[in-house]
């Protein structure tokens, strides 16, 4: 087993082989964390830039936390902050703050696809942080890494992911993730928001909300995001969580030892019911944490360069 | 298939360990702070064994523990990315004596990373380098206190340590590349 990429851009173009390596890495970041001194000089010297042109809070402190704990220099760059303002293009930006010699751009951006396309124009290496309704490579790698730590394996499990899938770069690269894991990947929620088409990624399409969590390992619950034009896409807020929301009496019927997931934040009371969120079942802060030893990974994995291992 | 040479067989691997194990009793004789740490992954293998025979020794446990080295090399960003492997230290090293256990001293690169990566455990009162192999080329100032053989190579040869740990049988070889 060993990476050879620079850049970690998508989930689709991975193998197996390859996810089940940043999970193993992870591991043994996971393991830092837990001494009494957090950091490693893995990235000493090297500098990380924070690309963020569309506002994101937790996933952009997960990786300035991880560039820390890997003893690199960290810079912020937000959309409102920046000469994009001012009408410098992507391209021009990413040249800049190469100029001043980063060396890992993790890069958030509301086009499908930037991330891709900034990969062929610089030379540092680019960690795709979300971009658009694509892809959120990091989250899915959590996403597993928390599933394989809480149930030994991932391939053979059930896995529900209820909620507004049509926009969810985090349901995307959940679906690539897991399936390339071998596992069984149920889709649920309003038709709406849960096109057919997705079916070909491999996966099941359900609009039984019951049927989707009676025979479900994992939950994995994502928010309604009605600051994206949601009003057209179903009645309410009210019908979404009494038709879809994970109440007291729908969990009463999934598996005892199912795991409830959330990539955050949680809106209580409408996809998931507050008792549902903080019981025993529920990993969803174990997901932050692992987020920072996956993360931390990942900024290590694709720091490193094309000669071979040296031993001794 | 290049040519390969057995430096030590089964049987001579054997004894070489035992040899170091007696070693390591006479020169630690306040056994009881001595703990083993073997450097993946080669060494963590030498390091429980290393252990057994120091219990047979000794008459008392000598914890064993594993330590990864890969968040420490100086060479990330020139070689592919590593396999980093679990570090489990379970017992506390400061104050005690440290016994760094590894398959082949080659650059001394390796030793260098695990007394970095040590230091972040606490605060041995010494350390003590014990190598199966020691194949010279050292790029740093590092010296090994236990050696099983002292084998002169070049630099166009490698060294290959199998153990049984792994399937198959214990045997060292120098490759020709």
């Amino acid at each position: 087993m060993s990476w050879k990429r620079t850049h970690l851009l998508d989930i689709e173009s991975l193998s197996a082989e390859e996810i089940t390596t940043v999970l193993d890495t992870a591991r043994a970041f996971k393991a830092v964390g837990e001494r009494a001194i957090k950091k490693t000089p893995a990235l000493r010297g090297k500098t990380v830039v924070n690309l963020f042109i569309e506002p994101s809070t937790r996933t952009r402190i997960s990786f300035e936390l991880a560039a820390m704990r890997l003893s690199a220099d960290v810079i912020n760059f937000t959309a409102e902050a920046s000469s994009l303002k001012k009408g410098e293009t992507l391209k021009d930006t990413a040249r800049n703050l190469e100029a001043l010699n980063a060396d890992i751009i993790v890069m958030r951006h509301s086009a499908s696809g930037a991330p891709h396309f900034l990969s062929r124009v610089v030379n540092a290496h680019i960690v795709n942080a979300g971009d658009g309704a694509h892809e959120h490579p990091t989250q899915a790698l959590l996403d597993t890494f928390t599933i394989r730590e809480k149930k030994g394996r991932v391939e053979g499990l059930n896995v529900t992911i209820l909620g507004d899938i049509l926009y969810s770069r985090v349901a995307r690269s959940n679906i690539w993730a897991l399936t390339k894991l071998g596992a069984n990947v149920t889709l649920c929620g309003p038709s709406t928001l849960v096109p057919k088409v997705f079916e070909r990624m491999g996966c099941r399409v359900t609009y039984n909300v019951d049927e989707a969590i009676e025979s479900a390992d994992v939950i994995n619950l994502l928010r309604i995001q009605h600051e994206r034009q949601r009003q057209t896409m179903f009645p309410s807020i009210g019908e979404y969580t009494s038709l879809f929301g994970l109440n007291n009496t729908r969990f009463a019927r999934t598996k005892t030892d199912v795991l409830i997931m959330h990539p955050g934040p949680i809106n209580r009371g409408v996809e998931i019911n507050s008792d549902v969120a903080d019981c025993p079942r529920s990993v969803i802060l174990q997901q932050v944490t692992n987020g920072l030893a996956v993360r931390m990974a990942v900024l290590f994995l694709v720091s490193g360069g094309q000669g071979p291992q040296e031993v001794g | 298939m290049s040519e390969q040479v057995v430096i030590l067989s089964a049987t001579a691997l054997e004894r070489a360990l035992k040899r170091m194990a007696h070693e390591i009793a006479e020169r630690n004789e306040a056994a009881k702070e001595v703990v083993l740490v073997g450097i993946q992954r080669g060494g963590v293998f030498l390091a429980q064994r290393l252990g057994a025979l120091l219990k047979e020794i000794l008459g008392q446990v000598v914890p064993a523990g594993s330590l990864d080295v890969s968040m420490h090399r100086d060479d990330i960003g020139t070689q592919l990315a590593p396999n980093v492997h679990p570090t489990v230290i379970p017992f506390d090293v400061t104050g005690k004596t440290v016994v760094l256990v590894d398959d082949v001293l080659f650059s001394g690169r390796t030793t260098r990373a695990a007394l970095d990566a040590l230091n972040d455990f606490g605060r041995p009162q010494r350390v003590q380098l014990a190598v199966l192999i020691d194949r010279g080329h050292r790029e740093l100032p590092i010296k090994a206190d236990f050696v099983g053989k002292n084998v002169p190579t070049s630099l166009r040869e490698r060294v290959n340590v199998q153990l049984k740990e792994d399937g198959g049988q214990d045997i060292v070889t120098l490759e020709k590349l």
